[in-house]
C-alpha cells in the first residue's frame, strides 16, 4: 500500500465513472453502423444523463422509501465494484477489502435491490421484470463465480489484483480451462448486461423486456443514476473480461508512468471489446425468455467444466 | 466463593423450569404471563448468553448431579463446543422470549400458562442437551426437547391438520432418537460405561466407528432435516406458533448440528475421508432440494421451513468438508472450514429467527399465512418490514451482512481443496462448489420473492389496510436480531477469534492466527490469497450513497412529484394483476420440473367458471414414505389374520406355543 497505490486507485475509479457512458455510446454507435443505421452521437449517454438530472422526479403513488433509495444503492454498489476490478493497475488498496467473491456479492446487492424496487410499485410489469431478472441472475451469478474460481485456482488466490498479476506474468501457454471460462464469461456478460440474446436494451416491447420492465417507473435523477449504474456495470464486466483473459498492459507496481501508459491501452481494448459486443448483438436474435435458462445453463456448465479441466490437467 | 460457570448455567436451567412452573399456577392470567414470565425468561436467556460467551475460551468443567436412577447420576460438562451452542441458544432465545411476551394471546388452543411451561421446559431441555456428558442425560434431555416441542407445535390442537403435522414430527423425531440411542450403544464399545468420557477414550474397530458415524448422521439428520428425513419440517413449522417456529428453526436444528459435531469430532477417534464425502454430498443435495422447494412455496412459513432445510444442508456440507480435511491431516484447513460451519450456524439462528418472528407479526396483523393474500405491508407495518429487510438481505448472502461472511469462508475452504492428495476428491470439489454457489444464488431468488410479495407492492386484499404494526416487545426482539445480523456481518475477525477455541478442541489447530492479521481485514492464510473487509465495504457504499445524494440534491434539486403509476394505457389496474407467489416461483418450477410432483388443474377455454389449481408435492412422499406406510398396513393385516376371535383358536395357539417351548428346553 503506497501513495501511488491510492493515486492509481483514484485514477482508475475516476476513469471508470467518466468513461462508462462513453462505452455505452460507443457500443450503440458500432451497432448502428453494423445495422446500416445512422449512428447517434457518441456523447448521447452523457446528454441523456444530464437531461435526466435536471428534470423533476416523478414517483408513483404508493412507492415506499425502498423505491427511492434503490438508485443510490445500485450506483454505490457499482462504484464499489469499479474500484475493485483492476483495469489500470494491480496495486489497488481498496481491492483488499473485497475479493472476487465479494465482487459477485456486490452485483447481487444491486440486483436484489433493483428487483425489490421493481416490485415496490405493485404493477404487473414491475413484478414481471423482477421475476425475470432474478431468474436470469440465479444462473448467471453462479456461472460468473465459477469463472472467477477457475481463475483463482490457476493463481491460487481470490484477490483480483493477485489473479491479474499471476495471469499477466505467467509464461505463455494455452490454458484449456481459460478457454472454456472465456466462453462462459462472454455468455454471462451478455445476460447480466441485458444484451441480446437474453434481453434487448433498445426495446420497450412489454413482452420481451427484463431490465427495462424493472425500471419502467423510474424518472429523472433516479433514472439517471440507474442508467449510469448500468453503464458502469457494462464497464465493470468488460474490465473483468479484459483483466482475466487479456491482462497485458495493466500496470503491476506503483509506477506512475506505467499507470498512465495503461490508460490508452485500456481505452483501446475497450473499443475493440465494445465493437465485438455490438457485433454479437447484431448477429444474434433475441430468444424467448424460457430459452434463457438453456443459454445460461450452458454458460454455467462450461464454467464448471473449466474448473474440472483445470483440476484434471493441473494449472 | 464465586460460582463456576457450569453452576451458573445449571442455575439458569432451573430458573427456566421455575418460570415455566409459575405459569402453570395461573394458566389463564395472560397479563402475568406475558408481562412478567416471558420477560423474566428473556433475562435468564441473556444471563446464560453472557456466561456461555465468557466460557468459550475456558477449560472444560464437569459436574455430577445426584439425580436420576440410583446408579446413573447426571454427568454434566461445559466445554468450548457446548459453551458456543449455549451462547447461540441464549442469544437467540432472548429475542424469542421477548417476542413471545407480546405474541401469545388467549386462543382456542392451549392456555397461555401451559404454553409458558412448555416453552420454558423446551428451552431448558435444549440447554441440558448441550451440557450432557453421558448418553443417559443426553437422551432424557433430547426426548424432553422432542416432547415439549411436540406440544408446542400442536398449540392449536383443535385443527386436524395441525394434529397431523404434530404426529409426523413426533414420528420422525423418534426414528431419529432410536438411531441416536443405537449410536451411543455402538460408541460405548462393550464397556457398558455410557459417559462421554469413556467413549472418548474408547478406540473402536474401523467398521464400528463407521456404523456409529452413519447412525449419528441419520439420528441427528432426522432432527436437523437432512434428506430424506426432512418431511416433518415443512409441516411442523407452519403449524407451530411463530416464536416456536423460530425456536425450532433457529435453535433446535442447531442442537442436531451440535450432536453431529460432538459425535464425529469429539467422541469418535479419527475420521475416515469418505465420511466427509458422504456428508458433503448429502448436505449439498439437501441444500439444493430445500432451496428449489422454497422457491415454489406459497405459504410464508413453509417457504422459511424449506429455507431452513437448505441452510442445514449447507452446514452439513461444511462439516463434510471439515471431515475431509481432518482425515487428510490438513488441520488448518479443517479449522477454517469448521469456523465457517459454526459461523453459519450462528448466522442462521439469528436471521431465521428474525424472519420467522416477522412472519409471526404479519400473521397477527393480517390473520393470513398465504403469500397470495398479502402485499404492501411496508406501508402499514414499517418496523417489521424494515427489520425483516435486514434478515432478508442477510439470508440472501448479500455483503456486508452476516450471511455473506460464512458463505465467503466456506467458498474459500472449497478453493483450498486442490491440495488434497486424492484426485477423485479433487474432481468432486468443483461440482460441490458449483452446487453451493447455485444454492446461494437461488436463495436470493427465494428471498426476493418472500420479501417482495409480503411487504412490497399493493395490498392484495382489502383487509390489509387495517394491519397494525408490531407492539414494543416484538419490535425490540426484531431490532435486537437485526442488529445481530449487522454486527456479525461487519466484525467477522472478532467473531472468528471468539470461535477459535472450538477449533483447538475439535481439530487441534487454530484458525485464528491465519485468518486475521488485523481486526479490520479478514484474510485466511494470507492477504495476498484472499481478503475481505465488510466494514470498509459498508463504509464505502454508505459513503458513496450519501455523497451522491448530497451532490445530486445540491447541484440539481430534490423536487419530487407523485403521480399514478404508468398503466400502459389500460386504466383498469387492480392489485391482483401483480405477480402472485405462484407466478414468481413459476420459472423455477418450470426449470426444475423433475424435482416436483405436480398436480395441475387447468380450465378449458370454454369453462364458464374457470378454475386453476396446482399442487406441488415432494416425490419422496410417494417414493419412500407412502410405500413404507402401505407395507406397515399390509403387515398389520397379515398379523390380523391370526386373530380369529374364537377361544378354541387361541387355545390352539397356546398349545402350539407350549409344544414349541418344550421342544427348545428339552
Amino acid at each position: 500500500m503506497s501513495a501511488a497505490g491510492f493515486a492509481s486507485q483514484f485514477l482508475q475509479f475516476a476513469i471508470a465513472l467518466a468513461l462508462a457512458p462513453l462505452l455505452v455510446g460507443w457500443v450503440n454507435q458500432c451497432r448502428a453502423w453494423l445495422q446500416n443505421k445512422s449512428a447517434p452521437s457518441l456523447m448521447l449517454p452523457y446528454w441523456t444523463i444530464r437531461k435526466l438530472f435536471a428534470k423533476d422526479a416523478v414517483v408513483a403513488e404508493g412507492a415506499s422509501p425502498i423505491f427511492r433509495i434503490t438508485p443510490y444503492i445500485v450506483f454505490g454498489a457499482m462504484c464499489c465494484a469499479a474500484a475493485i476490478v483492476p483495469s489500470l493497475a494491480t496495486d489497488l488498496p481498496f481491492a483488499r477489502a473485497a475479493d472476487a467473491i465479494a465482487l459477485v456479492g456486490l452485483f447481487a446487492l444491486a440486483r436484489v435491490f433493483i428487483a425489490l424496487a421493481a416490485m415496490d410499485i405493485g404493477t404487473a410489469f414491475g413484478s414481471l421484470g423482477a421475476r425475470r431478472e432474478m431468474f436470469v441472475g440465479f444462473l448467471a451469478e453462479p456461472a460468473l463465480l465459477m469463472v472467477l474460481f477457475t481463475a483463482s485456482l490457476i493463481s491460487g488466490s481470490t484477490s483480483l489484483p493477485t489473479i491479474v498479476d499471476t495471469l499477466a506474468h505467467r509464461e505463455f501457454g494455452i490454458y484449456p480451462s481459460l478457454a472454456f471460462a472465456g466462453v462462459a464469461f462472454t455468455m454471462v456478460s451478455l445476460a447480466e448486461n441485458a444484451r441480446i440474446p437474453v434481453d434487448n436494451p433498445a426495446t420497450h416491447l412489454e413482452l420481451t423486456m427484463i431490465h427495462e420492465a424493472m425500471i419502467l417507473e423510474y424518472s429523472a435523477r433516479h433514472l439517471a443514476l440507474i442508467e449510469w449504474a448500468a453503464a458502469l456495470k457494462l464497464f465493470n464486466y468488460s474490465c473483468i473480461g479484459l483483466a482475466l483473459f487479456f491482462p497485458f498492459g495493466i500496470a503491476a507496481g506503483g509506477d506512475w508512468s506505467a499507470v498512465l501508459g495503461a490508460v490508452p491501452v485500456l481505452i483501446g481494448k475497450l473499443a475493440i471489446g465494445g465493437f465485438l459486443l455490438a457485433l454479437i448483438e447484431t448477429l444474434s436474435a433475441k430468444m424467448r425468455i424460457f430459452r434463457a435458462p438453456e443459454f445460461l445453463g450452458t454458460a454455467f456448465l462450461l464454467a464448471v467444466l473449466a474448473m474440472l479441466v483445470n483440476q484434471l490437467l493441473g494449472s | 466463593m464465586n460460582p463456576t460457570p457450569l453452576a451458573l448455567v445449571v442455575t439458569a436451567i432451573v430458573a427456566w423450569l421455575a418460570i415455566g412452573t409459575l405459569g402453570l399456577l395461573q394458566p389463564r392470567n395472560l397479563r402475568f404471563i406475558s408481562r412478567a414470565l416471558f420477560p423474566a425468561g428473556a433475562a435468564v436467556a441473556l444471563a446464560l448468553a453472557v456466561v456461555a460467551g465468557s466460557t468459550v475460551s475456558s477449560l472444560p468443567q464437569s459436574m455430577v448431579l445426584p439425580l436420576g436412577l440410583p446408579d446413573l447420576p447426571f454427568h454434566l460438562r461445559l466445554d468450548s463446543l457446548s459453551a458456543f451452542f449455549l451462547l447461540l441458544l441464549g442469544a437467540t432465545s432472548v429475542a424469542i422470549s421477548l417476542f413471545s411476551a407480546g405474541y401469545f394471546r388467549s386462543s382456542e388452543g392451549t392456555a397461555p400458562g401451559v404454553i409458558c411451561f412448555q416453552y420454558h421446559a423446551y428451552v431448558a431441555a435444549m440447554a441440558l442437551v448441550l451440557l450432557a456428558d453421558d448418553a443417559y442425560v443426553f437422551m432424557v434431555a433430547w426426548e424432553t426437547m422432542a416432547l415439549t416441542s411436540f406440544f408446542l407445535v400442536t398449540t392449536e390442537h383443535r385443527i386436524p391438520e395441525i394434529r397431523r403435522a404434530g404426529f409426523l414430527y413426533l414420528l420422525i423425531a423418534h426414528v431419529g432418537a432410536i438411531a441416536i440411542l443405537l449410536c451411543f450403544g455402538v460408541l460405548q464399545g462393550g464397556s457398558g460405561d455410557y459417559t462421554f468420557g469413556s467413549m472418548r477414550s474408547m478406540i473402536l474397530p474401523g467398521a464400528w466407528s463407521t456404523v456409529a458415524f452413519l447412525l449419528a448422521l441419520v439420528g441427528f439428520g432426522a432432527k436437523a432435516g437432512l434428506l430424506p428425513l426432512h418431511i416433518w419440517l415443512p409441516e411442523a413449522h407452519p403449524a407451530a406458533p411463530s416464536p416456536v417456529s423460530a425456536m425450532m428453526s433457529g435453535v433446535m436444528l442447531k442442537t442436531a448440528i451440535y450432536g453431529i459435531l460432538r459425535v464425529v469430532f469429539d467422541l469418535l477417534n479419527g475420521q475416515l475421508w469418505w465420511w466427509g464425502v458422504v456428508a458433503l454430498a448429502l448436505g449439498l443435495v439437501t441444500a439444493l432440494f430445500g432451496v428449489i422447494f422454497a422457491a415454489v412455496q406459497t405459504d410464508m412459513k413453509r417457504l422459511l421451513a424449506y429455507s431452513s432445510i437448505e441452510n442445514i444442508g449447507i452446514i452439513v456440507a461444511g462439516i463434510g468438508l471439515a471431515i475431509l480435511f481432518k482425515a487428510y491431516g490438513k488441520t488448518l484447513l479443517a479449522a477454517i472450514t469448521l469456523t465457517a460451519v459454526l459461523y453459519h450456524a450462528l448466522n442462521h439462528a439469528l436471521y431465521k429467527s428474525l424472519l420467522f418472528l416477522a412472519t409471526g407479526s404479519v400473521l397477527h396483523a393480517t390473520k393470513e399465512r398465504s403469500l397470495g393474500k398479502l402485499g404492501g405491508l411496508i406501508h402499514r407495518m414499517p418496523w417489521v418490514a424494515w427489520l425483516a429487510l435486514v434478515g432478508t438481505l442477510a439470508i440472501a448472502g448479500i455483503p456486508p451482512l452476516n450471511g455473506f461472511v460464512s458463505e465467503w469462508l466456506l467458498l474459500q475452504a472449497f478453493l483450498f481443496t486442490p491440495s488434497l492428495p486424492q484426485s477423485f476428491v479433487n474432481m468432486l470439489v468443483p461440482l460441490a462448489a458449483a452446487a453451493l454457489v447455485l444454492t446461494a444464488a437461488l436463495t436470493a431468488y427465494v428471498m426476493v420473492k418472500f420479501y417482495g410479495v409480503i411487504f412490497l407492492g399493493r395490498p392484495r386484499e382489502s383487509n390489509l389496510a387495517y394491519a397494525k404494526d408490531a407492539g414494543p416487545f416484538e419490535r425490540a426482539a426484531l431490532a435486537y436480531l437485526a442488529a445481530g445480523c449487522i454486527g456479525l456481518g461487519v466484525i467477522p475477525v472478532n467473531v472468528i477469534q471468539f470461535i477459535d477455541p472450538i477449533n483447538v478442541m475439535l481439530i487441534g489447530s487454530t484458525a485464528s492466527r491465519q485468518i486475521s492479521d488485523n481486526w479490520l481485514l479478514l484474510a485466511p492464510i494470507n492477504a495476498d490469497r484472499s481478503s475481505y473487509s465488510p466494514l470498509i465495504v459498508l463504509v464505502v457504499i454508505v459513503g458513496v450513497v450519501l455523497l451522491t445524494m448530497a451532490i445530486v440534491h445540491r447541484v440539481y434539486h430534490g423536487r419530487v412529484r407523485r403521480s399514478a403509476p404508468w398503466d400502459c394505457g389500460f386504466p383498469l389496474q387492480t392489485p391482483r394483476m401483480q405477480d402472485t407467489a405462484e407466478g414468481f416461483g413459476q420459472p423455477i418450477r418450470q426449470v426444475f420440473e423433475a424435482f416436483f410432483r405436480i398436480e395441475r388443474e387447468l380450465p378449458s377455454p370454454f369453462d364458464l367458471a374457470p378454475r386453476y389449481s396446482v399442487k406441488i408435492d415432494d416425490h419422496l412422499w410417494h417414493w419412500l414414505y407412502l410405500p413404507i406406510a402401505r407395507s406397515a398396513e399390509f403387515l398389520a393385516r397379515i398379523a390380523g389374520l391370526i386373530q380369529q376371535g374364537r377361544i378354541s383358536v387361541y387355545l390352539t395357539y397356546s398349545f402350539c406355543t407350549l409344544l414349541a417351548l418344550l421342544f427348545f428346553v428339552r
